[in-house]
């Protein structure tokens, strides 16, 4: 006779237990097996999430547990959209996803093209050029403050070596113009190595006789690139840019740590704004309004995507 | 022979109720991380070893301060039997109920406002102000200088230079408008082969750091935070012609005399600056003052420490810093805390405190004939004491802080409006606050 782990569980089971589990259907098991998930689940996504849309409708504060909490129907949310404030930072934050996005995108895709060949060092490169994302942020936040220097950062000695343009005479995380772009530069450089795996592990799964067969055809290397790479790829290169968008969207630590979101509220990113509110402020009832937009605002942009997704791999 | 063995009974249970009443506790003391904590730690051992309690210290760095402690204290968190917290805390600590009131227990153990810098009861002990509700103890006295090169002012190449220039002696500055000319003549100048620059000022966006500044600045041009015959009336007050005059002076300041990329500066980043010889003035609290004296670069007779300068009417006024040591009221070790603070208030701790880096706050202390001779910028400080304000101590002070930090950082960092912009702006974001909190 067997004794597996299972037949001695199975030995030790009461009788009577056992006679009450055969008795169930493979329906009722199922729930037996999942209930702990979706009870674990509902506490502590589900509730707090509504608890978070009453308190939106409310004036609570979390700091003054005693004071009388009023329902003060939809005036957190008007106040918030129309806010001119809050707008900017709705404008600086879509300025970070969309450059960080493009840039990761097109150097992530661009890296793994050229890791995906077969030559020597490959191996130490890709670990390498993933370096960066195994950093704490606020780590690579603290370093790039450095980098970024007037006058003592490797970044604007750079731009002096390439341009002319003297190093001291620029100020990236306290220029308006260029303060923007500073967080765009970190978080490209920290996490473009990301969309490079995923990429590369789309181009390693496009299977290699199709390539042979492309040849045979005496398909050219542009017209195999456009017709089979892209889009075989493509479904990786959408989930990655599905991770960084969402990833982007909630970004705080990086970028409190490079500008705190100056210059004035130049990169004032939504996260930190949310923050301020909720945990300087305290005014629980207003940022939980806040979170509800800003997850309205994901939920809503992702579904979309995902049909997308969903579209591109049928095809 | 019984009644002797009945004394003797009655002794030893005495003896023992008592050692159960000083019973040793593990009190632990919350602040900020920076060398006055450090100069605590060493002078609390005293502390230890007459009261036999044990005290354990959390400092968290300036930046995460307020954040740290503040969710702590709303939170009714037990980690803190005593608390060195921020002036403007104070309003929060005594309406939410996070420290105990301090007066009766003052009343019964002689310790005596009167005896502490008027300033410093005001601003770190009294909720409301101006009355007789005290919820901390004064435990280090601190406000905004500056600090310059006094080596580099003596040189007669830089003094020839600078009257050349200016046509006038090169003195320390005694008013603003000397100060920025100063720092004019100083922002990338060359001195011993290095480009130095003017000045460095408070421009920090995340905490505080900017309001700091340009407060300090503001005071002196005649800025109120609200009609002294009607509180929270701001229109006119925080948004006069003088505090526009204020804040287009600091950005001015800003945007001819500070280091390149100085957008983010706070204590820290201007106490690097001035050590690596990087300007010739700074702005900074005068907790930073000692370090500067043993510092091989700056110290030694090269640093004059300068009292706030006046603004264009002759008014002088300084930012208040600073803290008071409060009890929390979710403490369960309140009495061993309490006694630290009784401890802390003697004359004899209070002195050792300054002779080791604190600034003290008790009279007896700062007016003692010697104080004024026992550093040199022991003076500076007394005189800079003299002229305090302080920011809003209201419960919404973050809130408060919050706009202002906004409001200043867009205006003299970004450049965006006008100094009138920027202060009418202020007012509204300031009545909304208030209005919030049932205030208006």
């Amino acid at each position: 006779m067997a004794d597996t782990p299972i037949d001695r569980l199975a030995r030790a089971t009461p009788s009577s237990l056992a006679r009450r589990v055969r008795g169930l259907s493979d329906r009722a098991i199922a729930w037996v097996f999942v209930t702990p998930t979706i009870l674990l689940l509902l506490a502590i996504n589900i509730f707090p999430l509504i608890w978070t849309v009453r308190l939106s409708f409310t004036n609570f504060a979390a700091n003054k547990p005693n004071a009388e909490v009023k329902w003060v129907g939809l005036r957190n949310y008007t106040r918030i959209l129309t806010d001119p404030d809050i707008w900017q930072t709705m404008q600086a934050t879509a300025h970070f996803l969309f450059w960080t996005l493009l840039f990761q995108v097109v150097i992530g895709f661009s890296l793994a093209w050229l890791i995906n060949r077969k030559f020597r060092g490959n191996d130490l490169l890709t670990t390498l050029i993933v370096l960066p994302m195994m950093l704490s942020p606020a780590v690579v936040g603290n370093f790039w403050t450095f980098l970024y220097e007037p006058q003592i950062g490797l970044f604007n000695y750079a731009v002096e070596f390439f341009t002319g343009i003297p190093a001291s005479s620029f100020s990236m995380l306290g220029s308006v113009t260029l303060a923007p772009w500073s967080i765009v530069i970190a978080d490209t450089w920290m996490w473009t190595p990301f969309v490079m795996l995923i990429c590369l592990a789309g181009l390693r799964s496009i299977p290699d006789y199709i390539y042979e067969a492309a040849e045979v055809d005496r398909a050219s290397k542009w017209r195999q690139f456009w017709t089979m790479t892209v889009p075989m790829v493509l479904p990786f290169l959408m989930l990655a840019v599905l991770f960084r968008g969402i990833e982007n969207f909630k970004m705080f630590d990086l970028v409190v740590q490079l500008t705190g979101g100056g210059p004035g509220s130049t990169t004032l990113l939504t996260s930190i704004e949310l923050k301020r509110e909720a945990f300087e402020k305290w005014r629980t009832g207003y940022s939980s309004a806040y979170a509800i937009i800003l997850f309205v605002t994901v939920f809503g942009l992702a579904s979309i995507y995902v049909k997308a997704l969903n579209k591109v791999k049928e095809r | 022979m019984k009644s002797h063995y009945l004394a003797a009974t009655a002794a030893a249970c005495l003896t023992l109720s008592m050692n159960q009443g000083a019973q040793a506790e593990d009190l632990t003391l919350c602040w900020a991380a920076w060398d006055p904590a450090n100069a605590l730690v060493e002078l609390s051992k005293e502390f230890e070893s007459q009261s036999g309690h044990k005290m354990t210290f959390e400092f968290v760095p300036w930046t995460n301060f307020a954040d740290r402690m503040l969710n702590e204290l709303n939170s009714g968190g037990k980690l803190c039997d005593l608390m060195i917290g921020d002036s403007q805390w104070i309003g929060a600590g005594a309406e939410s109920g996070h420290y105990i009131k301090l007066s009766d227990f003052f009343d019964a153990n002689g310790i005596s406002m009167s005896d502490f810098v008027p300033a410093t009861v005001t601003g770190y002990s009294e909720w409301p102000k101006g009355t007789p509700n005290y919820w901390a103890l004064p435990a280090f006295g601190d406000v905004v200088g500056w600090t310059y090169r006094k080596d580099w002012f003596a040189r007669p190449e830089i003094q020839a230079a600078f009257k050349e220039k200016t046509g006038r002696d090169l003195t320390p500055p005694a008013t603003f408008a000397e100060l920025k000319e100063v720092a004019e003549f100083f922002q990338g100048r060359e001195i011993d082969g290095k480009t130095v620059y003017g000045a460095s000022i408070y421009t920090e966006r995340g905490s505080e750091g900017i309001t700091m500044g340009v407060m300090d600045v503001l005071y002196s041009f005649g800025f109120k935070y609200d009609n002294p015959d009607k509180p929270y009336d701001m229109e006119g007050f925080v948004n006069s012609p003088g505090a526009v005059e204020g804040l287009e002076f600091y950005k001015a300041l800003y945007d001819c005399c500070t280091p390149p990329g100085a957008s983010n500066s706070y204590m820290g980043e201007g106490i690097d600056a001035y050590k690596s010889g990087q300007v010739a003035l700074q702005m900074n609290f005068a907790f930073t003052w000692p370090g500067f004296e043993v510092d091989p670069n700056v110290g030694g007779g090269k640093t004059g420490y300068l009292v706030n300068p006046a603004g264009p009417t002759g008014e002088r006024f300084a930012q208040l810093g600073g803290q008071g040591i409060s009890v929390v009221s979710y403490s369960e070790k309140q009495d061993a805390a309490l006694e630290y603070i009784k401890w802390f208030a003697q004359p004899e701790v209070q002195q050792k405190w300054w002779s080791m880096g604190g600034f003290s706050a008790l009279r007896s202390v700062v007016e003692d004939p010697a104080f004024a001779a026992s550093q040199p910028y022991a003076q500076t400080y007394l005189d800079s004491m003299a002229i305090v304000k302080d920011f809003w101590a209201e419960p919404a002070y973050a809130s408060l802080l919050q706009a202002t930090q906004k409001r200043f950082h867009d205006y003299v960092v970004a450049g965006e409006g006008t100094a009138k912009e920027a202060l009418d702006g202020l007012v509204q974001d300031w009545t909304e606050v208030f209005q919030d909190e049932g205030k208006l």
